[in-house]
């Protein structure tokens, strides 16, 4: 039986890499998949102590963040084509059009 | 029928708005249609009114209610008294003449329409102001006349001289009609209303009252008259108020006819004579009035002799002329006042229009390089001498009855005051024929003085002026005889229409007195007329003579005094010396425009240093957002 705390680990390692990834990398598709594992981060501890707690909320929630991360995905991924229609890059810190 | 006497302002209003809005596409050189005929219109009506006035009907009505504010009730009301019908007999018939005049006088000017819409739109004001029943009505034409006497003087704007003359003429104006706003302001703060009944009624009741000014007991009903006369003595051109009127004479000729000899400069005459019950109660107010009037018109009278432009002559004739009104109402002889006012108005009229008929012929205004042109222009000459012996005061004209009527009541009224006014006006009896004829003769006697190609064009005007100038001849001659006086077989009809409305004045004198200072007048007057002729017929070598010998009066006197410089020096000079150092340097430049640049500014400033946030990079946004929402977990957590 693995004890909580190494699921609990598991999440927080998935979701640290997220968040490095997401404020490190320039390339979007990156981006967008460091926000994934972000959300996956969130979703392993959900479902853990969902388990551990004996209580099927924090499972339904998994399910909903799943369905919107699916959704996340198809819209993030459409804005990056049109981007990369537009300017001819993936790269965010090539488009600085919001600079002050 | 019963508010026909509201067709009297608001036909010249309507031709006003007529000739501004269709004047310069539509109707153009047809202007003085629509003008004219609407003043004839008032003219009729005025005819009517004043007919309805001898038969004892008085019109005392409000129309509407123009201002409520609490107390605060002002109403637009005419009062239609044997005073006011007076004055619209001058102002619509001596107007409709000028009117008719100004068609042939202005013709082919290219404002024309423009020129036309600012007379009629002074008429109205004129009319509104001896119409109104109340002060603020009042008011409103008193300020409405000077508006327009503003664009009329400055008419040809694209003259410097003429444009400044504008400026100068309202901004002298305005120091009078401040005085002027704070005695009507100080009326309704004593009596709480402004219409004139109730005021006059009321008016006994505060005799004696005082009122602390910075510490100083100041007799309230000598304050009010004497903040009222302030504004007079602007409007009217008085001392020290007088500089504005001689250089007033840049307008068109039929503007200074109008406005400058017939009717807004006689308005301060007409207030000081409507609110008569104000004055009478205050001894201080009457002398003050009595003596600036006297004094103003001696000085007047003297600076006329020396000028060599033909309007300004008239014009120092014209404040001389007002001086001896005021000289008249400081006596208490408002009525003596007003037929003088009524008399004026036609010689007066009729001088400028001729001297403007005399321009029109040699197109300059310096009688020095005129002469001898009674054979090119023998109406205008017959007119213009009419109106010479009638302002001069000879016996049987139009200006003798009025002028004798007013020294007579200098001499004979118990005012302590009257026989120095009396003497002063006397002297004035003297200069008035002898500039008018100084003027005449140079002007039409002896041989051109000028180029020969400006004597080739010498001509009669056309009888769109000269039957004005023969129908005011014939005011000059005959306006006169409702005022005959008693001792001359007459009835003395005008004093006894006014006794109403302006009472009558205590005069202690015999017949013989009377006869003696009319005969003295008239000797003085027909002496001033020789002399004139003397100098300036048969020894024509004399008055320069004589200026040379006399040469440090003679130039005090031909640079007026030199009160212009007077001003120049300590109100014109410091004033703009304010406005440039102060106003300009200091208040406009560094505290106006510093707070409307430093605002938006700073605000540039520190939105300089906001926007560097703004980096655009999305990893910026990001790391921003993460430490926000670690410092807010932090924030929770602790």
């Amino acid at each position: 039986m693995v004890p909580l705390n190494w699921y609990i680990l598991l999440g927080t390692v998935v979701f640290t890499i997220g968040v490095t990834g997401f404020l490190m990398r320039r390339n979007v598709i990156i981006m967008l998949i460091s926000i994934e594992l972000m959300l996956n981060g969130v979703n392993i501890n959900l479902v853990s102590l969902s388990h551990y707690l004996q209580d099927l909320r924090g499972q339904i929630l998994t399910f909903f963040v799943i369905s919107v991360a699916a959704a996340e995905a198809a819209i993030g991924l459409a804005i990056i084509i049109a981007l990369f229609r537009n300017k001819a890059t993936a790269h965010v810190d090539e488009v600085q059009e919001m600079k002050g | 029928m019963t508010k026909i006497y509201l067709l009297i302002p608001f036909l010249p209003l309507a031709a006003f708005v007529i000739n501004i809005l269709f004047g310069r596409t539509l109707i153009r050189d047809k202007a003085h249609w629509v003008s004219c005929l609407t003043i004839i219109g008032s003219f009729v009506v005025s005819v009517i009114t004043l007919i309805d006035v001898i038969n004892g009907k008085i019109i005392n009505e409000d129309l509407y209610t123009w201002i409520v504010s609490e107390k605060f009730i002002v109403s637009v009301g005419f009062l239609i008294d044997q005073l006011t019908a007076v004055m619209l007999i001058v102002v619509t018939g001596v107007g409709s003449l000028i009117f008719i005049y100004s068609a042939g006088y202005m013709h082919g000017d290219k404002g024309y329409y423009r020129y036309f819409a600012y007379l009629s739109l002074f008429v109205f004001f004129m009319l509104m102001l001896v119409m109104g029943n109340n002060f603020l009505v009042l008011y409103l034409g008193w300020e409405g006349v000077g508006l327009c006497s503003y664009f009329l003087i400055g008419f040809w704007f694209e003259k410097k001289s003429a444009s400044d003359a504008g400026k100068k003429a309202f901004i002298t104006c305005r120091f009078g009609d401040f005085g002027f706003a704070l005695g009507v302001i100080l009326i309704f703060l004593t009596f709480g209303t402004l219409h004139y009944v109730p005021v006059f009624d009321e008016v006994k009741g505060v005799a004696g009252q005082t009122i602390n000014i910075l510490g100083w007991e100041v007799d309230l009903i000598t304050l009010i008259a004497l903040l009222l006369f302030a504004g007079a003595v602007g409007k009217s051109a008085q001392i020290p108020l007088h500089v504005w009127l001689p250089d007033a004479m840049e307008g068109p000729t039929p503007v200074s006819a109008l406005i400058h000899a017939a009717t807004m400069v006689t308005a301060g005459v007409f207030m000081v004579a409507r609110c008569n019950p104000i004055f009478n109660l205050s001894e201080v107010a009457m002398l003050t009035v009595a003596v600036i009037g006297a004094v103003t018109s001696l000085f007047a009278a003297t600076i006329a002799i020396f000028q060599n432009d033909i309007k300004r002559i008239i014009a120092y004739s014209t404040i001389s002329h007002l001086g001896m009104m005021f000289a008249a109402c400081g006596v208490g002889a408002y009525a003596a006042g007003i037929f003088h006012l009524y008399t004026h108005g036609f010689f007066k009229a009729l001088l400028f229009l001729a001297a403007g008929s005399v321009i029109h012929a040699v197109h300059h205004n310096d009688i020095q390089r005129m002469g001898g042109l009674r054979k090119y222009q023998p109406i205008t000459y017959i007119t213009m001498l009419i109106a010479a012996l009638s302002a001069g005061g000879v016996p049987g004209l139009a200006g003798f009855f009025s002028k004798d009527e007013i020294i007579w009541s200098l001499f004979a009224s118990g005012s302590p005051a009257g026989k120095l006014v009396w003497i002063l006006i006397t002297a004035v009896a003297f200069f008035t024929p002898f500039y008018s004829f100084r003027m005449i003769f140079l002007t039409f006697h002896g041989k051109f003085r000028g180029t020969h190609h400006e004597e080739h064009h010498l001509h009669e005007s056309p009888p769109v002026m000269t039957i004005p100038l023969m129908l005011l001849a014939a005011g000059a001659l005959g306006a006169g005889w409702v005022g005959i006086p008693t001792i001359l077989g007459g009835g003395a009809h005008i004093a006894h229409f006014l006794e109403p409305v302006l009472g009558h004045p205590e005069l202690h004198g015999t017949h013989a007195q009377e006869f003696g200072i009319m005969g003295l007048s008239t000797t003085i007057a027909l002496s001033g007329i020789v002399i004139a002729a003397i100098l300036y017929l048969i020894k024509t070598y004399l008055p320069l003579r004589l200026a040379q010998s006399f040469s440090g009066i003679y130039r005090i006197v031909f640079n007026k005094y030199y009160v212009d410089e007077l001003y120049h020096w300590t109100i014109v000079r410091p004033a703009l010396w304010i406005a440039d150092g102060f106003i300009e340097r200091f208040t406009d430049a560094k505290i106006i425009e510093g707070i409307v640049n430093g605002v938006p500014r700073s605000i540039g400033r520190f939105a300089g240093i906001l926007r560097k946030v703004q980096t655009g990079i999305t990893q910026h946004y990001a790391i921003i957002m993460a430490a926000g929402i670690v410092f807010i977990i932090a924030l929770v957590l602790w």
